[in-house]
């Protein structure tokens, strides 16, 4: 040891090193504890993109099923081939994925306004099962030559049961929007257009625009 | 006097309360017909009770609360029901609603009705539940039932009741204060009866109401009581909101997303104090109120005390309603109200005001305008929030921002909307926002469960897979051990047959009767095997006897003639024998084959009993598992076949089934290949069979009759064939059944099992005789 005491005393610059050295280790050490100890488990990105996802499990995106759909879109596929979310799933994909958000690809179906279940009528059911198999979510009561009928808090309105359906007896309903659904809609947009009014200019090009 | 503290923002609108309180309370005139709408309250719509055609007497319970938070809904007046439809409810949608409609009969007639005279002797809990069963809801305009917010959990310290009344225009609980004021403060005692008794009552009135003001104080001092106060608060809109009064009396805030009874603090609007005290003490259902009939055009402005359900068109006929000059219909009041889209919806237990304004009272809204950023809706705003920034966020649709803003305290007074230059109206998007979240939320927590669900179903189908395989692959095994614990048994059998036939050491006379089986068994197996030797052989020792006889026959014709002449008979006898045998010998030729068929089966029958019956449980075992695995392997070829036919005729464009389907080939493959192996496993488990019966010489002896057994199988008829099966299968039953003897202890199953056994026997004997005869006429 004496010639390394005597090797630091000679040189100033090896004190410098061996201290520099020394902390990059101490602090390597430590964060390399921290980088284990407080590891934060990160939210997959399929499953972030899969709670976007509307979750009706129709398949209208080629996928059997929405998680399917979010790994392929992890995977790098389209984010627009969602009907049943429609623009608003796609802006939402978009902006957590960090990229323009598309419209919708009407190859796979147009966004529907309202919400719609299945429905059976029942005294034309034959009982044969088919459509409880098809269901993706469990949401058909029935047995075999028993009359079937849907569970329409549960129905995702995936149109999977309506072609399995050999007497075609399954309707798909919109689902009735009573008061306890309603609720107000933004001021309509005319009436932001109103200021349209305050410049006379603004009201011909309006007017030119309805012509 | 008490400290009143300060709220933030608020506004001073024009009150226009005087017009209305000109005149004292009337009674409505009664309406040719009431429509009850089942939801007029906070909570679940009630289940109608009554039908169509069904009389109705006045205050009879019609539609029944599904739970907790709902109200009961009681006939007003007695009739009769007309319909139970969809009928335009008095909601800012202008939507219909499912109601009761009764056709008044015109007596006004009460039913029977239960009133409890002395209410200190009921506990609170009853009380509470005979308030629900009234149907009494919050009549200051939300309808949340009053039971449900007395029934509270937490201890309360302070009751508060509302009578501010700070929206412009309503005096319905101003009147109500001046008219009723005794009643009203019994009914305060019920509440702080119902509440255990909280440290403080605190009666909280506007300062621009100071006739109520007075009769309340005068009534309270009656009681004296010092928890009882009546506080005077200066006005300004919305002072009456339950979370700006909680703050106002007690210096607390309500927190975020919480009720006042989070500070032990409750609030009741004095109409609904004095519905739930005429529940309690009259018995009487909530089926009327007091509704400010206000707005110039009306020709006559005033409080009404109006059944509940009669059609507002019925109240604007009686008030002198111009529908030329109003400028709108509204229900509530200038700043929360909303207009009504059609006059033929009803009065509910939440209409506290009908205001018909004219034009110069309240003219239409000028057109929106740009955010100018003055920050006066800030300073206006109650609620401490910052509606510049929840108009960007709700234009936008940003949700995340919007619950950051704290959207969800916003309590929607409208005072920034009224203070806004730019006449933007900022409540409705908030409202729209509010609507749209809390829609996204319903469809979230549908989606999350159709998540789960779905999941669930994907874990199901693949555990019926699963147990599917399971099952299949356990009656495999059990097969299998069948088979061994038969082959096994079979062994010892053999084994047992095998040690004792060598055994001479021990047992000499019974090895000796082994070996001699045994060696019967060759032999005959050999005489089955060379018959034409057997047959050359008795010619030759009939020669030899002829020859012998002919010797003794010289002898004796030369001692005694007479004997020699017996013995003549004889000799010709023999040669009559011996010509027959030689015709046999001749005709063998031909019948060869059957004669030893012949020999075989009767000595296969008598002699060889062990080792066909180990031949035919080898034979079985070897049957059941090959066919098994033989089934499994064809229905794996079709299915293979199949999917194989179906990935042609899939479209090659379609990727993604046609990885599916030769996902499924490639699965089905490999189970062909395995379900191959195990075809050929058992076939070498049935070459081990042959060699442990060939370990002996029975086995061999059972070979050889294998293979004669199969050559003569080849030859017989086809009813000898069919007679053989029976009889091996009786053979084998009546095996099965002497097991079965020997395994039970039971005395009277073991006397069937034998009976079974005789009648068995009997029939082997039968068919065995039929089967000769067979075989005889084959020959």
């Amino acid at each position: 040891m004496d010639w390394l005491s005597e090797f630091i005393l000679q040189r100033s610059v090896a004190e410098a090193v061996l201290a520099l050295v020394g902390l990059a280790l101490l602090f390597g050490a430590i964060l390399g504890y921290a980088a284990v100890a407080f590891k934060v488990e990160a939210d997959p990105i399929v499953d972030q993109i899969d709670a976007i996802l509307p979750q009706t499990q129709c398949g209208q995106c080629g996928h059997p099923g929405c998680r399917p759909y979010a790994e392929a879109i992890a995977g790098g596929e389209a984010i627009n081939k969602c009907p049943p979310g429609g623009q608003g799933t796609i802006n939402s994909l978009a902006q957590l994925l960090g990229v323009e958000a598309p419209s919708l690809d009407e190859e796979h179906g147009e966004e529907s306004d309202t919400r719609k279940v299945a429905f059976i009528r029942e005294d034309e059911c034959i009982g044969c099962t088919k459509c409880i198999q098809a269901c993706p979510v469990d949401a058909i009561l029935g047995a075999a030559q028993q009359m079937h009928t849907v569970i329409a808090d549960e129905c995702t309105g995936c149109d999977l049961c309506v072609e399995p359906c050999p007497v075609d007896c399954i309707d798909m309903l919109p689902v009735d929007s009573g008061v306890a659904d309603w609720h107000w809609q933004l001021p309509s947009q005319n009436h932001l257009g109103s200021r349209d009014n305050i410049i006379a200019t603004d009201a011909s090009e309006k007017s030119e625009a309805a012509a | 006097m008490r400290q009143i503290w300060p709220t933030p923002g608020g506004v001073h609108p024009p009150e226009n309360k005087t017009q209305s309180l000109g005149l004292p309370i009337a009674q409505c005139p009664l309406p040719p017909q009431v429509i009850l709408p089942v939801s007029q309250h906070l909570g679940a719509p009630a289940d109608p009770i009554v039908s169509v055609g069904d009389k109705v007497l006045k205050g009879q319970l019609v539609a029944e609360a599904p739970q907790q938070v709902s109200a009961n809904i009681h006939a007003s007046t007695s009739g009769t029901v007309v319909a139970i439809e969809e009928r335009p409810l008095p909601h800012p949608s202008g939507l219909s609603g499912l109601s009761i409609v009764i056709e008044a009969d015109g007596k006004d007639e009460w039913c029977e009705l239960q009133p409890i005279e002395d209410y200190s002797r009921s506990g609170p809990t009853e009380l509470i539940q005979k308030i629900q069963a009234a149907g009494v809801v919050g009549m200051g305009g939300a309808g949340f039932p009053a039971a449900v917010k007395l029934a509270s959990r937490t201890p309360i310290t302070t009751l508060i009741i509302n009578g501010t009344e700070c929206e412009p225009y309503i005096t319905s609980d101003d009147i109500l204060m001046r008219t009723y004021a005794e009643e009203l403060v019994e009914a305060i005692r019920l509440l702080d009866y119902l509440l255990n008794g909280p440290q403080e009552v605190l009666i909280a009135i506007e300062s621009n109401k100071p006739e109520a003001i007075e009769k309340m104080t005068a009534a309270i001092a009656t009681l004296n009581d010092p928890r009882y106060e009546v506080v005077t608060l200066p006005a300004k809109y919305p002072n009456g909101g339950e979370k700006q009064l909680v703050q106002m009396l007690t210096g607390k805030e309500v927190p975020s997303g919480k009720i006042p009874a989070a500070l032990g603090v409750v609030c009741q609007n004095v109409a609904t104090a004095l519905a739930a005290y005429r529940a309690v003490t009259k018995g009487e259902p909530l089926i009327s109120r007091i509704t400010t009939i206000t707005g110039n055009a009306f020709s006559e402005q005033r409080n009404l005390e109006v059944l509940v359900g009669t059609p507002i068109s019925f109240i604007l006929q009686q008030q002198g309603y111009s529908k030329d000059t109003a400028s709108r219909l509204v229900m509530g009041g200038p700043m929360m109200g909303f207009t009504l889209l059609s006059e033929e919806c009803p009065v509910i237990k939440t209409t506290n005001c009908l205001l018909a304004p004219t034009q110069e009272e309240a003219p239409a809204n000028g057109p929106e305008q740009a955010c100018i950023r003055c920050g006066m809706c800030a300073e206006a705003c109650p609620a401490s929030l910052l509606p510049q920034q929840l108009y960007w966020y709700s234009r936008a649709q940003d949700e995340d921002k919007l619950k950051a803003y704290n959207l969800f305290d916003c309590i929607e007074c409208g005072a920034c909307s009224y203070v806004c230059p730019s006449q933007i109206p900022l409540v409705q998007y908030y409202r729209a926002a509010k609507g749209e979240i809390r829609q996204h939320e319903i469809e979230k927590k549908h989606s999350e469960k159709a998540r789960e669900r779905f999941e669930f179903h994907k874990e199901r189908i693949e555990a019926e897979k699963a147990a599917r395989a399971k099952a299949r692959e356990e009656a495999a095994a059990k097969a299998k051990l069948r088979a061994e614990e038969k082959k096994k048994a079979e062994e010892a059998k053999l084994a047992q047959a095998n040690s004792q036939a060598t055994d001479s050491d021990t047992t000499p006379s019974e090895a000796e009767a082994k070996k001699n089986l045994v060696a019967d068994i060759i032999a005959g197996a050999k005489k089955a095997q060379d018959d034409p030797a057997r047959l050359a052989r008795n010619i030759t020792s009939t020669e030899d006897r002829l020859k012998k006889l002919q010797a003794k026959v010289e002898e004796l014709e030369q001692s005694a003639p007479d004997q020699a002449e017996a013995i003549r008979a004889r000799i010709k006898e023999t040669e009559v024998k011996l010509k027959s045998l030689q015709d046999k010998q001749a005709t063998l030729g031909n019948s060869e084959e059957k004669q030893v068929d012949a020999t075989l089966q009767a000595e296969s029958n008598s002699q060889s009993d062990i080792t066909l019956q180990a031949e035919k449980a080898v034979e079985k075992m070897e049957m059941s598992a090959n066919q098994k695995v033989q089934r499994e392997l064809d229905t794996l070829k079709r299915k293979l076949a199949k999917i194989t036919e179906q990935l042609a005729s899939t479209d090659e464009a379609d990727s993604d089934t046609r990885s599916a389907l030769e996902l499924s080939e490639k699965m089905l493959k490999e189970k062909l290949r395995k379900a191959e192996a195990a075809a050929n496993s058992p076939a070498s488990s049935k070459a081990d069979a042959k060699r442990t019966l060939s370990g002996d010489e029975q086995s061999a002896v059972g070979d050889a009759i294998t293979r004669s057994m199969e050559r003569a199988m080849q030859k017989q008829s086809v009813d000898v064939e069919e007679l053989r099966q029976k009889i091996q299968t009786l053979e084998a039953r009546i095996e099965a059944t002497q097991e079965r003897i020997a395994a039970t202890d039971d005395a009277t199953t073991k006397d069937a099992l034998r009976k079974g056994l005789v009648s068995m026997q009997t029939k082997l004997e039968k068919t065995q005789a039929l089967y000769d005869m067979a075989e005889q006429s084959s020959e």
